[in-house]
C-alpha cells in the first residue's frame, strides 16, 4: 500500500501519461466502432460485387466501376438533382418568409410575441404520420403527386418553425444600436434590413440554411409517399436497393455514399448551431 | 379606440402584423386544414376502393380500430422501441458524453466521427445495417461471429424489432452525444475540482455533480427523440416491411398500410388522430419547457 503510493507519486507523470493514452485508445475504440458502419459503406462502394460479398478484408484492389454502374444504369444523377432542388429549394423558400416574421420579433416585440413563437414550435410537434391521409389526397387531387414542387412545399411547412426560431435567436443578438444608428441616418426598414441586418447576421443565416438543408436533404417519411419516380430524391431512390433482388451492394455502397457526403460535411461545420436550432434553445 | 390606434405601440403592432403574416398564415393553414380534414375522415366511412360507400359514422372507425389487434401490436412495437432506443441512446449518449468531455489527442476529429450517423439519411442508414452489418451469411456481425465460433445470426428473420431497435439507436446515440456534450460544456470546472480536492471520487462526481448538472439536457433530448422515435418509419419501409407478421408494425406503419395499401381513409385517420393526440402529450411538457427558458 505504502509502497504503491510512494512509487506513483515518485513519477506522477507517467501514471497521468499512461492514463491519457489509455483514455485515447479507448475513446478513439469508441468513435471507430460507432463510425464503422459509414466505414465500411464507403469501402464497399470501391470493391467488385463480388469482393463486396465476400468475407470482410481490408485489402482488395480499388475500383469505380460501382460508381459508373450507379449513373450508367439507374441514372444517380437524375435523382441527386431532385434532392438538390428540392433541398435548396425548400431552404430558401423557407428563409424567405421566415426573415420578415423573425425581424418583427427580435425587433418589434409586441406582448403576442412570445406565445407566436411557442406556438410555431408546437406545429413541428405535429406528427407527419397523423396527416398522411389529408396530405395524400390533396396532392392526388392537385395533381403535386410526384412532383419536386409538391416536395417543396412540404418541406418549407416542416422547417419553417425551425428556421423562424434560429433566425430570432440570431437576430436578438444583434446590438440593436447599429439598426438604430442607421435609422438615424435616415435609413428605410428595407435599407435597414438589406444593408445593415443581413449582412451582419449572415453567418447565422448561413447556418440556418444548412440546417435546414439537412433535414430536408435527409427527410425520408414523405418523400417515400409523395414520390415515385420523377420527383424522387435520394432517400427514396437508395430505398429503391431495398427490393429482395437488390442485391448489389457495391452499387447500393457507392450511391450511398455520393448521397451522404455533402450533407457529411454539412453536418461536422454546423454541429454548435445545430444544437440550437434542434432543441429550440432548451439546451445552451 | 383612436387614440390607441394612432399611439405608436399599435402602429409598431400593425407592422408586426405584416411581417409575420406570411409565415404565421402558412403554418395556421398547415396546422388546421390537415388536422381538420384527419379528424373528419376518421369519422366517414371513406375507402378508396369503394368510392360509393360513404357517409358519416360517429366514432366507428375508432372502434373497428381499437377492437383490432394490429393496433395493439403496433402500439406495443412503438412503445417497445421508443423505449429501448430511449434507454440505450440516453444512458450511452451520457456516457459518450463524460468520455468526449475528456482530455485526449485527436479528441476532436473523434467526436466527429463519433456524431455522424446522425447526418446519414434514414435509408442509407437501414440498408447499410440491413445488408453489410446484419446479413446472416455475408454480414460484417455474420462474420465476427463465426471468428468467435458463435453462429450467425439472421437478425431480421429471428430478432426483428430487435434489429430495428440497433439501427434506431445508431442514429439517434449521436444526437444524444451532440446535445449533452453541448449541456457538459457550461459544467462549473471549479465545482469539480473542489469536489476532488474534497476527495469526490469520479464516480461520485459523475452522480452527484455531472448527472444533476445534466438533467435538463437529458430531459430535452427525451421529449425530442420522443416526437420523432414514435413516427419511426423509414428504417422499417426498407428492411421489414413491418414484418414477419406484425413483428416489426408501429403506430406510423400501421397507418402506412391502411391508407397506401389498404386505401382505407377512414381507419387510417382515426388511427391518425391517436398519434397525434400521443406526440401532443409529450409536446405540451416540451413547449412548457422551451417556454420557461425562453424568460431567461
Amino acid at each position: 500500500m505504502t509502497s504503491l503510493r510512494s512509487s506513483n507519486s515518485a513519477s506522477p507523470w507517467r501514471s497521468a501519461a499512461s492514463k491519457r493514452v489509455l483514455l485515447a485508445v479507448f475513446g478513439w475504440s469508441v468513435a471507430l466502432v460507432i463510425f464503422f458502419p459509414i466505414f465500411w459503406m464507403i469501402l464497399t462502394g470501391f470493391k467488385t460485387e463480388s469482393a463486396a460479398i465476400a468475407d470482410p478484408t481490408l485489402i482488395f484492389s480499388p475500383t469505380l466501376e460501382s460508381y459508373q454502374a450507379v449513373q450508367a444504369r439507374s441514372g444517380y444523377a437524375h435523382f441527386a438533382l431532385n434532392s438538390v432542388a428540392v433541398a435548396f429549394g425548400s431552404t430558401l423558400l423557407a428563409l424567405l418568409i421566415a426573415i420578415p416574421s423573425a425581424y418583427a420579433m427580435a425587433f418589434l416585440p409586441t406582448k403576442r410575441t412570445k406565445g407566436t413563437l411557442l406556438w410555431m414550435l408546437s406545429t413541428k410537434m405535429l406528427p407527419s404520420v397523423g396527416v398522411l391521409v389529408p396530405i395524400y389526397l390533396i396532392y392526388r387531387s392537385t395533381g403535386l403527386l410526384d412532383t419536386r414542387t409538391g416536395l417543396i412545399i412540404i418541406y418549407t411547412l416542416m422547417n419553417l418553425p425551425i428556421v423562424v426560431w434560429m433566425l430570432y435567436t440570431f437576430f436578438k443578438d444583434m446590438p440593436k444600436d447599429i439598426l438604430e444608428a442607421g435609422r438615424m441616418d435616415g435609413a428605410s426598414t428595407l435599407q435597414e434590413v438589406f444593408f445593415l441586418l443581413l449582412p451582419l447576421t449572415l453567418p447565422g443565416i448561413a447556418s440556418t440554411g444548412l440546417l435546414s438543408v439537412i433535414l430536408s436533404w435527409n427527410e425520408a417519411f414523405w418523400s417515400l409517399n409523395l414520390t415515385s419516380s420523377k420527383a424522387a430524391p435520394l432517400t427514396a431512390y437508395i430505398a429503391s436497393f431495398s427490393s429482395p433482388e437488390g442485391l448489389f451492394w457495391a452499387k447500393l455502397s457507392a450511391a450511398s455514399t455520393m448521397a451522404i457526403a455533402p450533407i457529411l460535411i454539412f453536418g461536422w461545420l454546423t454541429q454548435k448551431q445545430m444544437v440550437r436550432g434542434l432543441t429550440f434553445g432548451a439546451v445552451k | 379606440m383612436t387614440k390607441t390606434r394612432a399611439s405608436g405601440r399599435t402602429v409598431g403592432g400593425l407592422r408586426t402584423l405584416s411581417l409575420q403574416a406570411p409565415a404565421v398564415t402558412l403554418l395556421l393553414l398547415w396546422m388546421i386544414v390537415p388536422l381538420g380534414m384527419t379528424i373528419w375522415f376518421s369519422l366517414q366511412r371513406y375507402n378508396l376502393l369503394m368510392p360509393e360507400v360513404t357517409g358519416f359514422v360517429g366514432f366507428e372507425n375508432y372502434e373497428y380500430l381499437v377492437t383490432d389487434p394490429a393496433l395493439w401490436a403496433a402500439m406495443g412495437n412503438t412503445l417497445l422501441l421508443v423505449g429501448w432506443v430511449l434507454a440505450i441512446t440516453v444512458v450511452g449518449g451520457t456516457l459518450l458524453a463524460v468520455l468526449f468531455q475528456q482530455d485526449f489527442a485527436g479528441r476532436g476529429i473523434a467526436r466527429v466521427l463519433a456524431i455522424s450517423p446522425f447526418f446519414v439519411m434514414p435509408t442509407v442508414s437501414a440498408l447499410v445495417w440491413k445488408n453489410m452489418m446484419m446479413h446472416p451469411s455475408n454480414g460484417v456481425l455474420a462474420w465476427l461471429a463465426e471468428s468467435f465460433g458463435l453462429p450467425a445470426l439472421d437478425w431480421f428473420s429471428s430478432l426483428p424489432l430487435t434489429s430495428i431497435v440497433i439501427i434506431v439507436a445508431w442514429q439517434w446515440l449521436p444526437f444524444a452525444l451532440l446535445i449533452l456534450l453541448t449541456a457538459m460544456q457550461s459544467l462549473d470546472e471549479d465545482q469539480v475540482e473542489a469536489a476532488r480536492m474534497d476527495g469526490a471520487g469520479p464516480i461520485a462526481i459523475f452522480f452527484f455533480i455531472t448527472l444533476p448538472h445534466l438533467k435538463r439536457a437529458i430531459s430535452v433530448v427525451i421529449m425530442i427523440e420522443m416526437i420523432f422515435l414514435l413516427t419511426i418509419f423509414a428504417e422499417i419501409f426498407v428492411t421489414t416491411s413491418g414484418g414477419p407478421g406484425l413483428a416489426t408494425t408501429n403506430l406510423a406503419y400501421l397507418i402506412y398500410i391502411r391508407a397506401l395499401l389498404d386505401f382505407d381513409v377512414g381507419t387510417a385517420s382515426a388511427g391518425g388522430v391517436i398519434a397525434i393526440i400521443l406526440a401532443n402529450i409529450v409536446a405540451i411538457f416540451l413547449v412548457r419547457m422551451v417556454a420557461k427558458n425562453l424568460e431567461d
